[in-house]
């Protein structure tokens, strides 16, 4: 069942909304997002907030449901066909990024709001979630679109309400306000590469549409123009996907934005660059040239092994929960590209894989690091002490994502650290799996860190000796179990995720660009 | 409209490719300036200076709409935004270590020698035959005098064919303007005493500037001139700001430079008499909401193109019977979203700005 | 040879004044500097796409001559750039040029004449406007830094922080 056969037939009312899932998931958070800003009080907003991340989140699924039967979805905006007009495309690699953008977005703002209600002053609330809103909607354009520089527009749309809802920490600790700055800088730099890339594929095959792009550019792998494209474009893009040594913005801007921007970005925004990055490096441009395999041999794969063991080796001497959570986020994504690197379909699938695991593990790392700086005013692993007795569900949830991290058996993360190691075998590349293994200690280490403070501390307790407990607002409990245990539900049935990477690797290697 | 110098296209050199040098080479020396000096009014001057000679450039690129826009927005509003942020800061920038200085000039040639490893592959400048001038892009020219049927093709492609990505750059617009009143407050009607917006540090304060009407208020009798001309030429902006709005379709023009001429019709008439008078023309809360109607009028109209059965902006389903008239419609409409948020935008960012300056005497300026 | 330096001395100056940008952005420690590279560098990028959309001999991308049944609406405007061909058919166009005989849409819409490269315009109008709003937030994060640390400058600015993380832990 392919959606667009429906879509000819000048359908109205209900069939409409469904025939134009593509383009509604989303245009109603970016219109959503500009009503919000107009809605006074911030309760009011954050409800309409969640309204909208619903029905995005219920058309994404439906999308899913289309690409898990076998199909594509493409949609034409305008009505005027590709390349003269701006294409979308849902295919295995990007319906579940889709519908994991809008669940996370969903789940931050049911986890969120007692947060926000916190952190940011009243009268500016209603805005916030509108911009919050855009961002959501930023990140579904860039993933869903099949146009270069639609994605560049996209792109720009969440990196510009990315710096202000990092700027907005400001009132908690005004580090905010650089980190935001020195994330501006970074990013424009990285989207300007980006253009610089997008404009030199233009002027080598004169269309913008991706797909277009790959078919005219079958056998021009030696072309300087083309080469000179592929490097800005991987570089414009692990700027922002965080690739070492290209992430000197992440640390700050997740440590000092508010909770629940904290929690969104950590769990999509560079999930969503790290697609984008897959999607150009492997649907636009041919993998069959000497230069780019020679690029992913001697600088991808070199740059996410450094990544994996640098990154964890900083977490590991970090006084500040959230930095070290940032600098493991950066090694996980050093795990992804290792797997990006190897280019065949058992790296990339289990790269893929680990992606949706790691949003999900980070996620509810986040959140409940939230939860116990709403209740604790926790900032730094000392002020976490007892939290086992204090905070008992958190500190639950907390310890098991934080086993999913280290990829402890019975979790999700040991499923996509397993497929990572068989494919890391299968390519022959045995310093790949010593640096898993050497990087899964350290993450041992300042994981237990965390959790030796909650468990085997005693916590603050009244001058009469009982200990204090804290209320955790239920919503946010919810959320945060929501993703505990999806975390340990994807080691028992990996099939829904694995199933799409295995698709979309398969297609993306196998066929050598779709 | 014949070409714009008599000159013989087939010699190598010719008057087109010299004023090319010269325009290129002022924009070196500009950017070079720029590098070495370190007052912050020099440099954010020559920015401007650099954004017009662009401009220029561009219209010897025959990129008329661009030109339009890149003087409108990157000379006008660019300048306007770094001037205020200057003023508010800091005049000087302090130099350099050289260790930095030479580590970057690394970088950077590095990256400037893998482009221009490039360039040798790149099709020859104005060639009518390279693979981007001969396929999409010349295709938008013949096609859209049967589908839309407008005079300025730029226009045709930017509302209809990928209108969606002009919806991106408006809500892009919208967010940046949310996020400045987010930032820095919209400034409310109590701000004249702004004493309580810095924080008690112990540099010294920057030298913060005036409003030409003078501390007293409107009523002072200073600048006649300034006041006079003013008032003649604010209703002559905005006029030329709907001119252009509506005579994007068949010449350069369009939302975009429209807004931007209208906030800086506002803007002027806000230097001369002050604050507080514009306020209470153009309320906070009124540009707010104008910044977001434009977005509710540009997705509006994708949204009522899918109730009527077709994709989020076909503006053919606004008129099932005429094609083109719809397509002319549906442009008029975005357009108008375009230059309400535009609009709305660029003063709420000004007024953002504004609402941290304090009003001094002149001769404190 | 010459040819190849004429060709292509546009795009080494173009990349040069993006150097020259990226030089500003990542060589100065004062925050409105860096913002002025940005724009310099923006710039320079958008002067690579229009010079190479530009069309030896074309003029700008608003078509002269519309056919006479697609003109009705442009009829009801005096413009002077848009000439509205005389029909001497019902449906053919008078050519100014002296191609000879009439010309109908189907065989050449454009009517000899030559246009530069519309697409890169329309890109680039789309990126300035991205550009000036990645401007204004930065300014105003700028305008708060300093209101909140006193200065605009990433030595000074460190150093604060630097003092705050270790006197506050």
């Amino acid at each position: 069942m392919i959606l667009e056969s429906v879509v000819s037939s000048g359908d109205t009312g209900f069939a409409a909304i469904l025939s134009n899932a593509a383009a509604l998931v989303v245009v109603i958070p970016l219109i959503g997002g500009a009503v919000a800003a107009i809605l006074g009080r911030g309760r009011l907003a954050w409800a309409w907030a969640v309204l909208c991340v619903l029905a995005s989140f219920i058309l994404s699924i439906v999308m899913l449901s289309v690409v898990l039967d076998g199909g594509t979805i493409a949609y034409e905006m305008g009505n005027w066909a590709a390349p003269l007009g701006i294409a979308y495309k849902v295919d295995s690699l990007n319906a579940l990024i889709i519908s994991l953008v809008s669940g996370m977005a969903l789940l931050a703002l049911l986890f969120g709001l007692p947060t926000v209600e916190q952190e940011i002053e009243s009268k500016k609330q209603a805005m916030f979630f509108g911009i919050f809103l855009v961002c959501v909607a930023g990140l579904i354009g860039i993933s869903i679109t099949n146009d270069a520089f639609n994605v560049f527009v996209f792109l720009e749309v969440s990196s510009i309400s990315t710096y202000v809802l990092v700027a907005m920490g400001a009132s908690k600790n005004r580090q905010a306000l650089t980190a935001s700055y020195n994330y501006l800088i970074l990013g424009t730099i990285g989207a300007t590469f980006f253009v610089i890339g997008v404009g030199l594929l233009y002027m080598v095959t004169g269309t913008l549409n991706m797909a277009d792009i790959s078919l005219r550019l079958v056998g021009m792998g030696d072309d300087r123009v083309v080469r000179a494209a592929f490097s800005f474009i991987v570089i414009g893009l692990g700027l922002k996907t965080a690739m070492f040594p290209l992430h000197t913005w992440l640390p700050n801007a997740y440590a000092f934005s508010p909770s629940i921007i904290g929690m969104f970005l950590a769990s999509t925004a560079t999930k969503v660059a790290l697609y984008l990055l897959i999607r150009f490096l492997f649907s636009v441009f041919h993998t069959g040239s000497s230069f780019e395999a020679a690029m992913f041999d001697f600088v991808l794969a070199p740059v996410a092994v450094t990544a994996m063991i640098v990154c964890s080796v900083q977490a590991s001497f970090q006084p500040d929960v959230r930095r070290l959570l940032a600098y493991s986020s950066i090694a996980q994504i050093g795990y992804m590209l290792l797997g990006v690197s190897m280019g065949t379909a058992a790296g990339l699938s289990a790269a893929l894989l680990h992606l949706f695991n790691h949003a999900l593990m980070k996620g509810a790392l986040f959140m409940a690091i939230g939860l116990a700086g709403l209740g604790l005013g926790v900032l730094r692993i000392s002020e976490m002490r007892g939290m086992g007795k204090t905070m008992p569900l958190t500190a639950a949830g907390l310890t098991v994502a934080g086993l999913s991290l280290m990829g402890v058996p019975l979790t999700a993360g040991f499923v996509s650290k397993y497929y990572l190691v068989i494919a890391a075998l299968e390519r022959g590349w045995w310093w790949a799996v010593v640096a898993i293994v050497v990087s899964s200690v350290l993450a041992i280490f300042y994981v237990g860190r965390m959790i030796e403070a909650m468990y085997l501390h005693e916590p603050a307790k009244h001058a009469d000796g009982s200990i204090m407990k804290v209320k955790t607002p239920i919503m946010s409990l919810v959320a945060l179990y929501v993703l505990v245990l999806a975390n340990i539900w994807f080691f028992f049935d990996p099939s829904l995720p694995l199933g799409l990477a295995d698709t979309a690797a398969q297609n993306l290697i196998g066929g050598g660009g779709s | 409209m014949e070409m714009t110098f008599p000159v013989d296209m087939n010699l190598p050199i010719n008057l087109f490719t010299i004023f090319d040098m010269v325009l290129l080479s002022m924009l070196v020396i500009v950017a070079i300036a720029i590098v070495r000096l370190n007052s912050l009014f020099s440099i954010v001057m020559l920015f401007g200076v650099y954004s017009l000679l662009s401009a220029t450039w561009f219209v010897s690129l025959d990129a008329v709409d661009v030109a339009f826009t890149e003087a409108a927005v990157g000379a006008g509003i660019s300048t306007v935004l770094m001037l205020g942020a200057m003023l508010l800061t800091s005049r000087e920038a302090l130099p350099t270590p050289p260790l930095r200085r030479w580590t970057s000039l690394l970088i950077v040639t590095a990256t400037g020698i893998a482009l221009i490893y490039a360039t040798f592959d790149m099709p020859s400048f104005g060639d009518a035959n390279s693979p981007a001038n001969s396929y999409v892009g010349m295709e938008y020219m013949a096609r859209t005098i049967t589908d839309i049927s407008v005079p300025n093709v730029v226009t045709a492609i930017l509302a209809s064919y990928r209108g969606f990505d002009t919806f991106g750059e408006v809500v892009v617009v919208l967010t940046a303007g949310l996020g400045v009143m987010l930032i820095l407050g919209i400034g409310g009607s109590k701000r004249a005493a702004g004493t309580a917006q810095l924080k008690a540090t112990s540099t010294p304060e920057p030298k913060l500037p005036v409003t030409v009407a003078g501390a007293k208020g409107p009523a002072s009798n200073h600048h006649v001139v300034l006041r006079v001309v003013a008032k003649m030429l604010v209703p002559m902006i905005v006029l030329y700001a709907l001119y252009v709005q509506f005579h994007g379709d068949y010449g350069p023009g369009g939302g975009f430079q429209a807004g931007v001429i209208f906030a800086s019709a506002v803007i002027l008439y806000s230097l001369i008499f002050g604050m507080e008078e514009t306020r209470r023309a153009f309320p906070p809360g009124l540009v707010r909401f104008c910044s977001v109607l434009g977005v509710f009028i540009y997705g509006g109209t994708g949204l009522v193109t899918i109730i009527l059965g077709g994709k989020f902006l076909d503006y053919n389903m606004l008129d099932k019977h005429d094609p083109i008239h719809a397509q002319h419609f549906g442009i008029l409409l975005i357009e108008l979203g375009v230059l309400v948020t535009v609009a709305g935008v660029m003063l709420s960012i000004y007024y953002g700005f504004a609402g941290r300056y304090r009003e001094l005497e002149d001769r404190n300026w | 040879m010459l040819e190849f330096i004429v060709g292509h001395f546009n795009y080494w100056v173009v990349i040069v004044l993006m150097m020259t940008g990226l030089y500003v952005v990542i060589s100065t420690g004062n925050l409105v500097k860096k913002l002025v590279g940005i724009g310099i560098f923006q710039t320079s990028v958008f002067q690579l796409y229009i010079s190479l959309g530009k069309v030896v001999g074309g003029s700008p991308p608003i078509l002269e001559y519309l056919p006479k049944e697609y003109a009705k609406e442009a009829s009801n405007y005096v413009e002077t750039a848009t000439k509205t061909a005389v029909a001497t058919e019902e449906n053919a166009i008078q050519p100014i040029s002296d191609i000879g005989g009439t010309i109908d849409v189907a065989s050449d819409p454009l009517m000899g004449v030559i246009y530069s490269n519309p697409l890169p315009h329309v890109l680039i109008l789309t990126a300035i406007v991205v550009g000036v709003a990645t401007l204004a937030v930065g300014l105003a994060l700028v305008v708060r830094i300093r209101e909140e640390y006193g200065s605009i400058e990433e030595i000074q600015i460190n150093e604060a922080e630097y003092k705050q993380e270790a006197g506050g832990s």
